[in-house]
């Protein structure tokens, strides 16, 4: 065998052992929630599968609602954030006005103060508009998104002019021309900043614990934190299914449109 | 003479007026996110600033304008010293770690390697994964006694201890956690980048006689500078605000070992109700997000230069 051979099956066998690693988390999550309690640390192939840990935890905590509330937060955040950033990148990228620099800056400012900075100040602004405790006051700081914003500006800029203009000759006006020629060729951007959004808000913590107070209105994942709290007990098995429900839908999509959800975090990450 | 005025001037006032319609159909299209942003990142940015110059208000006495008395007092606070520290620490022990495993998983998937697609997927799955449900299970690693660490030195004969009950293991912990949540995020730049270098590159590398090794160091690695400081922003802007995990594992204990800037910020307002000191702690990760967005803004500008 040449030298070279030999490195590169060494390269691989360290590349798979990696990776075996990197999922060995998900494969123990999976193997404690299908298995019953006494085998959630024994490796033994003759255990019995159950489902008795998912019906525990679906008990154990209002699930049904946390993913409600979960659906309808990522859903209000994801159509809120499309039509307000294609409004604001359609007016950077065509339109000529008075400050239109500054104002752009001034937007980019949010992608390095992420609202989980200002916490202290948005809870106290949320408490003046009597919306704490409310969906809609863990969505509003993140509907209007510089992220989006600017891709979406960067999208507009390719498209040529020359078609802006056909559509204007044909009798459409400034929104017109910007549903019928700006938004469907921007497709490609529109999915992959959804996915990446959807991703981000399935999975946000910390706001969301800070705003809410009430089954009503907490998302999935302030609910599996005070799941996993100690005072409910060590209950491996039961914490492990009750994650795993958790991040189900998210992780099934993305196993099922892999290509498209990484195409997606390559086409967000490259502009 | 003023019929030629006339004539001259109603073009411009025409291109004027079209102007103006332009300049009104702008703002308005922007008005409705400039709003939002407004009310949720600069307003409240500039009252952390105004609210971290003044007391503690009470029922009894309203708050007033004490100058820098709040930072004076942060300066004498030990455990905001012991928790920039942390942030530090944990800055450093997550960030060139994840670099470094992104830019060989993105190495290794772009690759000919056997199953590309099975190591994709498993490098990328911990990012989908939401933070509080990686804690919840990385918990059980690390529990003393029972947990599966403990477990698999006990087979080989080692004592376990108390990972995240023991200041001195307790941030290591953490950061092993979270390089493994992160690294297959920068992967994706990484291999964004691998996939736009063209092919011949790496052909007149190999007919010039330079090993894989040389290729890597000479012609990859300066080709890949502008990516690697895209992701290293975007590494140190997630060691400052991501603290999920904190909430399961640690709580920032013990004795505050585990603690980082945001969550002692969370733990000000929310757990001692000390408003203006939460505004200065967080007027400090301001300024350190402020210089980040400086680095950003020239590193940028030299990546432009750089093409």
């Amino acid at each position: 065998m040449n030298p070279n051979r030999f490195s590169r099956s060494l390269e691989g066998a360290a590349a798979w052992i990696l990776a075996l690693l990197w999922i060995a988390p998900l494969l123990y999550a999976l193997w404690a929630a299908f298995h019953p309690p006494e085998y959630a640390t024994r490796f033994d192939l003759s255990a019995p599968l159950t489902l008795a840990n998912f019906v525990r935890a679906w008990d154990f905590a209002p699930f049904a609602r946390y993913f409600l509330n979960t659906f309808v937060l990522v859903t209000t955040i994801l159509a809120a954030q499309l039509v307000l950033s294609t409004l604001a990148a359609y007016a950077f990228a065509r339109f000529e006005f008075p400050g239109r620099d500054v104002a752009f800056l001034l937007v980019l400012v949010q992608l390095m103060i992420v609202p989980e900075v200002l916490i202290v100040e948005n809870y106290r602004t949320m408490g003046q508009l009597g919306l704490i405790d409310s969906i809609l006051g863990i969505g509003l700081p993140y509907m209007a998104s510089a992220f989006a914003i600017f891709l979406l500006r960067q999208t507009f800029k390719t498209i040529p002019r020359e078609l802006d203009e056909a559509a204007r000759i044909e009798g459409c006006g400034p929104l017109g021309v910007l549903w019928r020629v700006y938004v469907p060729l921007a497709k490609p951007t529109y999915i992959a900043f959804g996915l990446v959004s959807v991703s981000h808000h399935w999975n946000n913590f910390l706001w969301p614990l800070v705003i809410t107070s009430s089954v009503e209105t907490r998302p999935l994942t302030v609910g599996l934190a005070i799941f996993g709290a100690p005072e409910s007990g060590v209950d491996w098995s039961m914490i492990s299914a009750g994650t795993l429900m958790a991040v189900a839908p998210l992780l099934l999509a993305f196993l099922i449109f892999q290509r498209q959800f990484v195409q997606s975090f390559m086409h967000v990450g490259l502009k | 003479m003023p019929d030629a005025a006339a004539l001259s001037a109603s073009p411009r006032r025409a291109r004027l007026a079209f102007a103006g319609f332009a300049a009104i159909h702008g703002w308005l299209l922007l008005l409705p996110a400039a709003v939002l942003l407004v009310a949720f990142t600069h307003y409240p940015t500039v009252r952390t600033l105004i609210s971290s110059l003044y007391s503690k208000g009470t029922s009894m006495r309203p708050a007033r304008f004490v100058g820098a008395d709040n930072y004076a007092a942060m300066i004498e606070d030990p455990v905001f010293w012991k928790v920039a520290f942390n942030t530090f620490y944990f800055a450093l022990g997550t960030i060139p770690a994840s670099i470094v495993l992104a830019l060989t998983m993105a190495l290794w998937v772009n690759g000919k390697l056997a199953g590309r697609g099975f190591l994709r997927l498993a490098y990328f799955t911990p990012t989908i994964l939401p933070m509080i449900a990686v804690a919840n299970i990385w918990l059980f690693f690390y529990t003393p006694g029972i947990g599966l660490i403990d477990q698999m030195l006990g087979l080989v004969g080692l004592s376990g201890r108390n990972w995240l009950g023991d200041p001195d293991t307790v941030l290591p912990s953490l950061i092993v956690m979270t390089v493994w949540k992160e690294a297959g995020f920068f992967m994706i730049f990484y291999l964004a980048a691998l996939q736009a270098i063209p092919p011949e590159l790496k052909e007149a590398a190999m007919l010039e006689g330079a090993s894989r090794w040389t290729y890597l160091r000479r012609v990859l690695l300066p080709l890949l500078m502008p990516t690697t400081l895209f992701v290293l922003i975007n590494a140190v802007l997630n060691s400052f605000k991501l603290v999920d995990h904190l909430f399961i594992l640690t709580k920032g204990g013990p004795n505050n070992a585990s603690n980082l800037l945001l969550y002692y910020i969370y733990e000000t307002a929310f757990s001692y109700f000390d408003a203006p000191y939460a505004a200065t702690l967080t007027a400090v990760l301001l300024a350190i997000l402020a210089v980040l967005a400086l680095t950003q803004f020239l590193v940028l500008d030299k990546r432009v230069h750089y093409r």
